[in-house]
């Protein structure tokens, strides 16, 4: 059965809440039945601006919003300047009526917190009351979404919603005929669970958006799941540390953004040299250098390809929504620890800060899996060749193990040499693992991730979170996506059995240049058409529908 | 080499004849022999090193050991120490190390008192890219990268350490080897960040051995190295520039609860995961 979707505009300034309020409606909506999405967007300041949230709704899952809206809650007159043009005739106008001149539905919110005795911040939660109201949701739907999701101040929050909602006229904007139950989690939050099903043990950090929420995510889990979350001097030490951990035997994470990653780059090497697992989250953010704080971008797939001194294998897997990205941070743990190498989640700011409802018996586990350990056999040797190029590991202390790891160039025991013939013996045993590497990404479940009409001879190629809007679009022009989770080293195989049939393709991506188009041309792939999007904002469905539709003509 | 051969690989050394690295090795390799011999077992010892000259310590001792790169020993030791606060974990640095590429990480560390022992070889020149200023050396130092003089005040690590909060700060020198290898057991055995900067001979770029000889001179036993004005004091007596007097020995120390202690223990994090993360989701629905 088709679900009539809804989507709901919240905005004001920053400090309004209009992040917590925009969840706040993800999970009234998600209570009666829907799949929700959020995109929100904020400038880097942290009082004033413009600050926004459109949640979506639908029946089945999405992960990309729409440019034209069903409802706006304007917590200011700006949120309805702003957003004229996602207007629609039917649209409906939620409004502080102290701030807001319009139509619609008016509310005194001041009065209402003075009466109350309730701080400003809750002005949001009295117009999401309205919004439910309005909507046609019951209060006995709304009030146990707030006290299950507003821990603080729950009793007052909940008062000042009853008052919005008492004064809003009741609507019939829900559809209830969706059968949705999973839970709501940001693309960080997802990645940051996959990092703890993978058996992280510690997470080091120093603050960068669009990173940050899983920082700070971890520091609140850092209890239940007993993990070390550390956030030290700057992004040099952040990936020192984590080699520190690792080498004594913790399974260990980091995060960042690109500025803070340019830091991490001769650390990475090291991890290369020393052959020491570490998983590197990269979220990115719209560069060079500072660029958009708190907007998105696709620009650093190359810088992660190619990022550090010297040639070492790498793991880079790029998850496209939130169900991905708890599987592939799983994955991306278990790959770095199986082959002692780097491993990167690379996301970006559409993801990392996009909410996304999940199908609640649809997240991915995997089993944790690690290298080989040392059997005993006297004497340890930290580089020992194998075949594969993996060397079993031992961590100190183990009696009679001395463990030697090494930035320089050195021998299986882990001392430093020029000798040449050790050098290059030394060489092909990490190209080993790159080959072993190689192999078992062309073995891994969808590597690349093929969706839409299987049939059809038009392609979108994507990658991140392009792939949620990508595939809105292949539905409506009947066409096929194929989107490389993998990107490092690349699946080729898999690739070419995407292609099968296809005569046209059109890439789509947040960047200028075209890294992932270059990157598949370079294997011989052809690419027809590249759309390209560098303003930091995400595609909606109906703007890159014209665009994929102009393309394809 | 006498004594503990156990603890020396067969790994060719070439450090320079003369090299103030023998003396400090030899001493290094002692305590740890007498730590091992107190109780302490070998595989608990892991040692950290930088790049330089002082660095192939990682190649010399045959114990756990990670050579890592110019600057950053501390943050790998302080994440080796956060992974398992029983390890015993020994940095070894450069003045280039310790001073100028990883100065943060050393400030850091003094600050958080990670239970790591920090030995800086200050040299007070780039010895392996052949004979540059350090932070450490005097205004005026002619060195390749400053042929006419440097024109700079070197940093007075003491004074830098006692500012940073450090609780174990000492100077030893690598021509009183039995003195070294008493105040590295003392920093060992201290309980948090030990901190000891060595002032040593590097015989081939900038040998201070007659400077030092008329010089240094031992901390009297009446002296209280729980006085922080009166470290302040002695730490200032010398300020790697002017000629004065070298305090050798303990300057400072102080108790307090270690960063390993405040992050706390090690929780069996893994035990019932799927559940909890199953509960977590369930309260996201």
């Amino acid at each position: 059965m088709h679900v009539r979707e809804l989507s709901v505009l919240i905005g004001g300034r920053a400090g309004d809440g209009i992040n917590s309020a925009g969840l706040l409606i993800c999970q009234l909506l998600g209570s009666i039945g829907y799949h929700v999405y959020m995109y929100y967007d904020y400038p880097s300041l942290i009082r004033g601006g413009h600050n926004f949230a459109i949640v979506r709704a639908a029946g089945e899952p999405v992960a990309t919003h729409r440019n034209r809206v069903d409802v706006i809650i304007a917590l200011n007159q700006e949120t309805l300047d702003l957003h004229q043009g996602r207007r629609k005739p039917e649209t409906v106008v939620i409004a502080n009526r102290d701030l807001v001149k319009s139509e619609g539905t008016g509310i005194p919110v001041q009065a209402v917190l003075a009466e109350e005795h309730a701080p400003p911040v809750m002005g949001n939660s009295c117009l999401v009351g309205a919004f439910a109201q309005a909507a046609g949701i019951r209060w006995e739907e709304l009030e146990p979404v707030i006290r299950r999701h507003l821990p603080k101040g729950t009793e007052l929050n909940l008062k000042v919603a009853k008052r919005g909602y008492d004064l809003a006229a009741p609507g019939t904007l829900v559809d209830r005929s969706g059968r949705a139950s999973g839970p709501v989690l940001t693309g960080n939050e997802a990645a940051g669970l996959g990092l703890i099903l993978g058996g992280l043990e510690a997470y080091v950090s120093y603050p960068m958006t669009p990173s940050s929420s899983l920082l700070h995510f971890l520091a609140g889990m850092a209890g239940a799941f007993g993990l070390k979350v550390i956030h030290p001097e700057n992004e040099i030490a952040v990936i020192l540390m984590a080699q520190g951990f690792a080498y004594a035997g913790r399974r260990t994470a980091v995060g960042t953004s690109g500025g803070g990653f340019c830091l991490m780059t001769e650390g990475l090497s090291m991890a290369g040299m020393a052959e020491i697992p570490v998983v590197i989250l990269l979220a990115q953010r719209t560069g060079p250098s500072t660029g958009l704080p708190t907007y998105s971008g696709q620009t650093d797939l190359n810088f992660a390809r190619f990022a550090g001194q010297g040639e070492f294998p790498r793991f880079i897997v790029a998850p496209g929504d939130a169900r991905q990205a708890v599987l592939w941070s799983q994955e991306a743990m278990n790959i770095a620890w199986e082959y002692q190498v780097p491993a990167f989640i690379l996301s970006d700011k559409n993801l990392a800060e996009g909410t996304y409802s999940l199908e609640a018996d649809a997240v991915p586990r995997t089993t944790v899996r690690s290298s080989p350990a040392w059997d005993g056999k006297e004497p340890y040797r930290r580089y020992a060749r194998s075949g594969s190029g993996i060397s079993p590991l031992a961590v100190p202390p183990v009696p009679g193990a001395v463990v030697k790891a090494n930035s320089y160039a050195h021998d299986e025991d882990g001392i430093t040499t020029e000798d040449p013939v050790v050098v290059a013996a030394m060489t092909a045993k990490r190209e080993e693992k790159r080959l072993a590497l190689s192999a078992a990404v062309g073995e891994m479940a969808d590597a690349v991730a093929v969706s839409g009409d299987l049939s059809a001879t038009d392609a979108i190629l994507c990658w991140g979170s392009n792939t949620g809007v990508s595939r809105e679009v292949a539905r409506n022009l009947g066409m096929r996506v194929i989107q490389p989770v993998v990107l490092e080293p690349f699946p080729t195989g898999q690739y070419r059995r995407a292609m099968e049939g296809v005569t046209r393709v059109v890439a789509v991506e947040d960047n200028c240049s075209g890294q992932l188009a270059g990157i598949v041309r370079g294997l011989g792939f052809p690419v027809d058409r590249e759309i390209h999007r560098a303003d930091g904002r995400p595609f909606t469905c109906e703007r890159l529908e014209e665009l994929v539709r102009e393309a394809a003509s | 080499m006498t004594g503990n051969p156990e603890l020396i690989t067969d790994a060719r050394n070439t450090w320079c004849p003369g090299c103030g690295n023998f003396s400090l090795q030899h001493a290094l390799k002692s305590a740890i022999g007498e730590l091992i011999a107190s109780g302490t077992p070998k595989e608990n010892i892991v040692l950290v090193t930088g790049i330089g000259c002082h660095a192939k310590m990682a190649d010399y001792l045959n114990i756990s050991s990670f050579y890592t790169l110019h600057g950053r020993t501390i943050p790998v030791a302080t994440g080796i120490k956060l992974a398992n606060p029983d390890l015993t974990v020994i940095c070894c640095g450069g003045d280039g190390d310790m001073y100028a590429e990883g100065l943060d990480h050393l400030a850091f560390a003094a600050k958080r008192n990670t239970g790591i022992t920090v030995i800086v070889h200050n040299n007070r020149v780039y010895g392996l890219t052949t004979g540059q200023y350090t932070p450490t050396s005097p205004l005026g130092y002619k060195g390749k990268s400053t042929p006419y003089g440097t024109t700079e005040y070197p940093f007075n690590p003491l004074e830098l350490m006692l500012g940073c909060g450090a609780g174990f700060i000492a100077r030893g020198y690598t021509r009183k080897q039995d003195q070294l290898k008493s105040l590295f057991l003392d920093g060992i055995r201290h309980r948090g960040f030990a901190f000891l900067d060595v002032l040593q001979i590097c015989a081939t770029f900038f040998n201070m051995t007659e400077y030092y000889r008329d010089r240094v001179y031992d901390l009297p036993p009446e002296y209280d190295d729980s006085d922080f004005a009166a470290a302040c004091a002695r730490a200032r007596e010398w300020d790697y520039n002017t000629d004065a007097k070298i305090a050798l020995g303990v300057i400072f120390r102080r108790n307090i609860p270690t960063f390993e202690e405040r992050v706390g223990p090690w929780a069996d994090g893994m035990a019932g995961r799927d559940d909890k993360v199953s509960r977590f989701l369930a309260d996201r629905a």
